[in-house]
C-alpha cells in the first residue's frame, strides 16, 4: 500500500493535516475541559470560564462523594452493567451459534424480528414495559419495576439484537471443520461450542461484551423511570448534583471523569477487537 | 378481554417455556430440536421485553388510560381512535405541539446523519494510509463514541452555561462575536446545541463502520488504478467511495434511526422540558406521558412514531436494493 505510486500528492497531506487538527481539537475540547475542571477550585468553575485553573486541587474528586450518594449510584451500575453484560454474552452466544451453524425452519423470521427491535424507538416499548413490570409486580410478588433485576431484564435485551448478529457474522468466519471435527471425536453439540468454537471467537464474544456494557453503563431512559433511591444508577445519579442550589461544577466534571474511565479505558484497551467483530460480522 | 388473555400469555410463556426445556433431557434432544433450544433464551427474553410490549402499547394505544387506571390497566375504558385522534389534529394544542416536534425531529436528524457520514467518512479516508501518529488519532476519535452518554453531555452542558460555560468565554469574550452572550440550552440557540452534541458523539460510528469497510477493499484495485495514472484524488472518487456503497447503506439507515429516536442525549442536554426548538419527539412523548400521566396518547404517539418509522425503512430498503440491482446489471 505504501509503496510510490501510491504515495498521496501534497495536496492530500495538506487537507489531511488540516482536517485532522480541527477535527482533534473538536473531539478533544470536552474532554479538556472535563478534565480541566475536576481539579479547579469551585471559585473557577463558577465565575467567567478560565482556560487555565487559577490553582489545582483534588478537593471535588474527595467531595463528590458525600454530596450525592455517588458509591451507591457506582455499586448499582456495576452491578447491572455487569450483569446484563454476562447475560447477554451468553444468551447471544447460544442463538449465535444456532443461527451461524444450523439450518431450521424461522431462521429468518427470527433474525429479521430481533433485528428490527433495533429500530423501536424504546418510547414505545418504556411505557407497557413500565407498566408490565408494576403489574407483575402486583400480581405476584415479584419487584421487576425499581429492582435490579428489572433493570438487567431490560439492558440485556437492548444489547442483545446486535450481539447476536455480529457474533453471527464472526462464528461464520470460524471454519467449521473446526466444530464438525469435535463432533465426529464425540463431542456433543454444546461440547463443541464451548470446546472448540467458543475459544476460537473470543475476539468477538469480547466485541460483544464490551459493545453490552457500554450499552447498560450509558442507558439514560429506563434508568429515570424504572429505578428509586436505592436502586439509581449513575445515568440518572450524576444528574443530582445539579438540581441542588449551588451546582458543583467542578465535582460533577470529576464524577463524570470517574465513571468514564472504566468504559473508557477498557473500550480503547479492547478496540482492536470491536473493529475486527465488527469487520467480520457487520461489513459483509 | 383481549387485555386480559394477553396478560394470562405474558405470565405464562417464561414458566411454560422452561417446562418445555425440562422435558427434554440435554444429550437426548434431537437434532432437529437443538437450534430452537439454543435461540430460546434470547426468543423469550426479545418477547418479554420488546414484542409483547410493543403489542400490549397498540393495546393501550386504544385506551383511555389515564392516571386514574395505571395500577389496574385493563379496567381502563376504550377509546376507539381518540388517542390518534387528539394526537393528529394539528389545529388543538396537542397536535400541533406533536407535529412541530416531529418536524423539528426530521430536520435535526437529517442535519445530523449528514454531518456524521461526511466527518466520519472523510476521517476514515484520511487516516487509512500509515503515517506518524495514526494509531493515537484513531483511539482519541473514538472516545466521544466510549464515553458514557450521560457524562459526555453533562460535560457540553457546562460549557453551554450562560455565565461560566466555555463556548460564551470564546465566542463573546474572546472572539467578540455578538452584543451580549447568548442562551444555548433554551430559546433558538438550543437547537444548534444539540445538533452539536450529537454530531460530536455520533460521528465516531460512521467512522468506525467506514473503517472497517475499507479493509474489505482490495489493495489490488488501488494499485492498478495507480499504474493507470490515477491520482489520489481520483482513487477515491473512483474506487473508494463505490466500493463504500453496501456499506454506506447500512450506516446510513442505522444512524437515521439512532439519531431519529435518541432520547439520551437531549433529556441529559435539556432536563425533562426540552425547548421548543430542541423538541425532539422521544422527549416530547416522554413529557406527554409522564407528566401528564396520559399513556393512552403517549402510546398513540408512539404508534404513530413506529408506522412512520417503517414506512421510511422499508421505502429506504427497497430503494436501495432496486438501485443495488440496476447497478448489478
Amino acid at each position: 500500500m505504501s509503496d510510490s505510486p501510491l504515495a498521496p500528492p501534497p495536496s492530500f497531506r495538506w487537507a489531511r493535516r488540516v482536517f485532522l487538527t480541527l477535527l482533534t481539537g473538536f473531539v478533544l475540547l470536552p474532554v479538556y475541559v472535563m478534565l480541566s475542571s475536576s481539579l479547579k477550585p469551585l471559585a473557577d468553575v463558577s465565575g467567567k470560564f478560565r482556560w487555565v485553573p487559577s490553582g489545582l486541587t483534588i478537593r471535588p474528586y474527595i467531595d463528590m462523594w458525600s454530596t450525592v450518594p455517588l458509591a451507591r449510584y457506582f455499586v448499582n451500575s456495576l452491578i447491572v452493567a455487569g450483569s446484563a453484560t454476562v447475560l447477554s454474552v451468553v444468551v447471544a452466544v447460544f442463538a449465535a451459534y444456532a443461527v451461524s451453524r444450523y439450518d431450521f425452519r424461522g431462521k429468518r423470521v427470527f433474525t429479521v424480528t430481533v433485528l428490527s427491535t433495533q429500530m423501536f424507538p424504546g418510547i414505545l416499548f418504556l411505557l407497557p414495559l413500565f407498566l408490565l413490570y408494576v403489574n407483575i409486580g402486583n400480581a405476584t410478588g415479584i419487584a421487576l419495576f425499581g429492582s435490579r433485576g428489572g433493570l438487567i431484564l431490560t439492558y440485556l435485551t437492548f444489547s442483545l439484537p446486535f450481539s447476536i448478529w455480529m457474533l453471527t457474522g464472526y462464528l461464520d468466519s470460524v471454519p467449521r471443520d473446526l466444530d464438525e471435527a469435535a463432533l465426529v471425536d464425540g463431542c456433543g453439540p454444546l461440547g463443541a461450542l464451548f470446546r472448540i468454537v467458543v475459544p476460537a471467537a473470543i475476539p468477538g464474544i469480547v466485541a460483544v461484551a464490551v459493545y453490552a456494557f457500554m450499552t447498560a453503563w450509558g442507558e439514560v431512559l429506563f434508568a429515570s423511570v424504572m429505578t428509586n433511591d436505592t436502586t439509581r444508577t449513575l445515568a440518572v445519579g450524576l444528574q443530582g448534583y445539579s438540581t441542588l442550589n449551588d451546582v458543583y461544577w467542578n465535582q460533577i466534571m470529576a464524577a463524570s471523569l470517574v465513571v468514564s474511565v472504566p468504559v473508557v479505558a477498557g473500550f480503547l484497551l479492547l478496540q482492536r477487537y470491536l473493529v475486527a467483530g465488527l469487520t467480520a460480522g457487520a461489513v459483509k | 378481554m383481549t387485555t386480559h388473555t394477553l396478560e394470562e400469555s405474558v405470565a405464562k410463556s417464561p414458566p411454560g417455556a422452561a417446562a418445555s426445556s425440562a422435558r427434554r433431557r440435554p444429550g437426548r434432544f434431537r437434532r432437529a430440536g437443538l437450534p430452537y433450544l439454543l435461540l430460546l433464551p434470547a426468543l423469550v427474553l426479545e418477547l418479554l421485553v420488546h414484542l409483547v410490549p410493543m403489542v400490549i402499547g397498540i393495546v393501550m394505544s386504544f385506551k383511555e388510560l389515564t392516571q386514574f387506571y395505571i395500577r389496574d390497566w385493563g379496567t381502563a375504558p376504550w377509546s376507539g381512535l381518540g388517542n390518534y385522534r387528539l394526537s393528529v389534529d394539528f389545529h388543538a394544542p396537542v397536535g400541533a405541539a406533536l407535529l412541530h416536534s416531529f418536524l423539528v425531529t426530521v430536520g435535526f436528524t437529517l442535519l445530523s446523519v449528514a454531518l456524521c457520514w461526511l466527518i466520519g467518512t472523510v476521517a476514515a479516508l484520511f487516516l487509512q494510509d500509515t503515517f506518524r501518529g495514526r494509531g493515537l488519532l484513531r483511539a482519541l476519535f473514538l472516545v466521544p463514541y466510549a464515553l458514557p452518554v450521560y457524562a459526555a453531555v453533562i460535560t457540553w452542558v457546562f460549557m453551554f452555561q450562560h455565565d461560566n460555560g466555555l463556548v460564551n468565554h470564546v465566542l463573546h469574550d474572546q472572539l467578540h462575536i455578538g452584543a451580549k452572550p447568548a442562551f444555548w440550552l433554551i430559546g433558538d440557540n438550543s437547537f444548534y446545541a444539540l445538533l452539536t452534541v450529537s454530531v460530536w458523539k455520533g460521528w465516531p460510528f460512521a467512522f468506525l463502520v467506514v473503517t472497517a469497510g475499507l479493509q474489505n477493499i482490495p489493495g489490488e484495485l488501488y494499485e492498478a488504478a495507480a499504474l493507470d495514472g490515477a491520482g489520489m484524488w481520483q482513487r477515491i472518487r473512483r474506487i473508494t467511495l463505490p466500493s463504500l456503497r453496501p456499506v454506506n447503506q447500512v450506516l446510513v439507515l442505522v444512524l437515521f434511526l439512532w439519531t431519529f429516536n435518541d432520547f439520551n442525549t437531549p433529556y441529559v442536554l435539556f432536563g425533562r422540558s426540552a425547548p421548543e426548538a430542541a423538541d425532539l419527539v422521544s422527549v416530547h412523548i416522554y413529557q406527554a406521558s409522564f407528566v401528564t400521566w396520559n399513556f393512552g396518547t403517549g402510546s398513540a404517539m408512539s404508534v404513530l412514531l413506529l408506522l412512520f418509522l417503517l414506512v421510511v425503512t422499508g421505502g429506504y430498503l427497497l430503494a436501495t436494493s432496486r438501485e443495488r440491482r440496476t447497478s448489478d446489471v
